[in-house]
């Protein structure tokens, strides 16, 4: 747990200091997930930085694709690549700032909304359809929840009783214009979800141990249920000043705030 | 054309299991028989054609051959984005099948009039637009976009069309089909405007030369700038939208034979098809087409 703990503030800074230097955005998002995707790359998936299209790999598809620093860096860290902060956005860079497939380890290109769901239930159903023993685990945030597309897919996937598909709901309840209240309530979630006949946990996202217990709770369900991981987390977690802020969807930090924001960081 | 293209799977699907036909929830009394023989490669997906595209996309990565099958706008207007996105730029091997081109169900009103989407199609990178012109044509498409692993949009009128052509053809992507050798005048159509403008050459004994032209993403330069020579004045026949539609896409083509000198004299090219409107009332096809003002008789 403790290596968790040190890999997901690397993967915090590394989004700081990326956001610092390009004048980046999102970094509530990114620090909503960026315990998740600790657990899931250094305790769960099963990939090879070396090998990135290979074939028995658990298949991670990350729908919220403008929270794109903490699974860049995520990757990075992996060993997926190296060189991330410099090229980031630069001219003729993959690393564009909604997630790209042409940056290893990316599956899929995302950054319009609700669009991750429906191809990861295509990508389950091929697995179902091949018996290969592969996960996948699609990521999705709360706002984009008001896209109808999920839905769509929501209904679609337990009738093809599709349960090697875990989906995690980054449910940080402030979407880009306000709060999920406020703009278009999820309340009750947790219920929306077994309504549709999906196996739900839920958990509070920034516990190593009940994210990992999670995801492995999933794996093992195996009842012609997929399952959806209801994922309590905080926007801006883990920097005092950018917690539960909606400005800190759109702002980058400038010296002052990187510096102070590391040593939060680095000193809880 | 609906009842070929599925033959044509059904037997393309018998030597490759990774064939699969995606419906949303469309195709009753043509889809059957597909379901029946091979019903792990068949999925009702549900009428939900953004999903429908998703799943399709996801399937595809996994080295599936999808087609995906509905009505007009349906599976193309309602999940243009999902087109773009997640088929289109992943550059993956999915076959969009839309039945009910143009006025095919005109009686059923302008939710089912199929007039845009040829245009906003080929401006989408990696796509294949085709619109086959008979029952020949489909199945020799279907045939060659089985080969490709690139995405492509099968516009198919609806059944019981006429057969055009004399014999089977082989596509290769940018074909242009002579159909009558005449003099003077050419018409190049495409999609199902090919059977009127045949019927119509052959009773006014015009003595028009006919092309049909299948696809709208590709063509063929050296067989357009030679129709282009031979032929003082060229039609353009779509039952589509005028606006960026196929005599849009020729108009293109023969600007750039000329700007690359490939062609010395700018040819005269008369366009009909649909005049930037909706139509709002009921009616059949033939109908529909002439209150449309797709009509060759202004040409006589």
């Amino acid at each position: 747990m403790n290596n968790l703990k040190e890999i997901s503030k690397q993967i915090r800074i590394k989004c700081l200091e990326i956001c610092h230097k390009h004048k980046a955005s999102h970094l509530g998002g990114a620090f909503s997930v960026a315990d998740i995707l600790t657990v899931l790359y250094f305790d769960f998936l099963k990939v090879d930085a070396k090998k990135p299209k290979w074939e028995e790999r658990d298949r991670l598809f990350y729908s919220k694709g403008h929270a794109c620093t903490a699974l860049y860096s995520a990757l990075e860290i992996k060993g997926f690549y190296e060189g991330l902060k410099e090229n980031f956005t630069i001219n003729d860079s993959v690393f564009t700032s909604h997630v790209n497939n042409k940056v290893p380890g990316i599956e899929l290109s995302t950054g319009s909304l609700g669009h991750a769901l429906a191809v990861s239930c295509g990508v389950a159903m091929a697995g179902k359809i091949d018996n290969k023993n592969w996960n996948v685990v699609t990521i999705v945030s709360d706002g984009e929840l008001n896209e109808g597309s999920n839905w769509e897919a929501i209904l679609f996937a337990p009738h093809h009783k599709l349960d090697n598909l875990i989906l995690i709901v980054d449910y940080n309840k402030i979407q880009s214009f306000g709060s999920i209240k406020e703009v278009l309530n999820l309340d009750s979630l947790t219920d929306k979800f077994k309504a549709f006949n999906w196996n739900t946990i839920e958990i509070d996202g920034h516990n190593f141990t009940e994210i990992k217990n999670s995801l492995q709770k999933s794996s093992e369900f195996k009842n012609s249920k997929p399952t959806a991981i209801i994922a309590n987390t905080i926007k801006g977690k883990g920097v005092s000043f950018m917690e539960n802020q909606l400005s800190w969807h759109y702002k980058s930090p400038n010296d002052k705030e990187l510096d102070l924001a590391i040593s939060e960081i680095q000193n809880p | 054309m609906r009842n070929t293209i599925i033959r044509t799977l059904i037997e393309l699907a018998e030597k490759d299991s990774s064939i699969m036909l995606l419906t949303g929830d469309l195709g009753y009394a043509v889809l059957e028989p597909f379901r029946e023989k091979y019903p792990k490669q068949f999925c009702n997906i549900g009428i939900a054609e953004q999903n429908m595209a998703g799943v399709a996309a996801g399937l595809a990565l996994e080295g599936k051959k999808v087609f995906f099958y509905s009505i007009g706008n349906f599976p193309t207007l309602r999940c243009m984005e999902q087109i773009r996105y997640d088929i289109c730029y992943h550059n993956l091997n999915v076959k969009i099948i839309a039945v009910g081109s143009g006025y095919a169900y005109g009686p059923l009103g302008a939710s089912h009039h199929t007039t845009e989407d040829l245009g906003m199609l080929r401006t989408i990178p990696n796509l294949i637009v085709a619109a086959p012109g008979d029952p020949i044509e489909v199945d020799a498409i279907a045939r060659y976009l089985v080969q490709t692993n690139k995405p492509a949009y099968i516009r198919i009128n609806k059944a019981g069309e006429r057969t055009i052509h004399k014999s089977n053809v082989i596509m290769t992507g940018d074909d242009i089909f002579k159909i009558i050798k005449g003099q003077g005048t050419a018409v190049l159509t495409t999609g199902a405007m090919l059977e009127y403008t045949n019927n119509f050459i052959l009773e006014h004994k015009t003595n028009w030369s006919l092309y049909s032209v299948p696809f709208l993403n590709n063509v063929d330069e050296q067989s357009l700038a030679s129709i282009l020579k031979s032929h003082a004045r060229i039609i353009t026949i779509e039952e589509h939208q005028l606006n960026s539609g196929f005599g849009s896409m020729v108009l293109e083509r023969v600007n750039e034979l000329y700007v690359l000198n490939k062609i010395t004299k700018m040819p005269y090219i008369h366009r009909v098809g649909i005049n930037n409107e909706f139509i709002s009332t009921a009616g059949t096809q033939e109908f529909l087409r002439k209150k449309a003002g797709i009509i060759l008789d202004q040409f006589l």
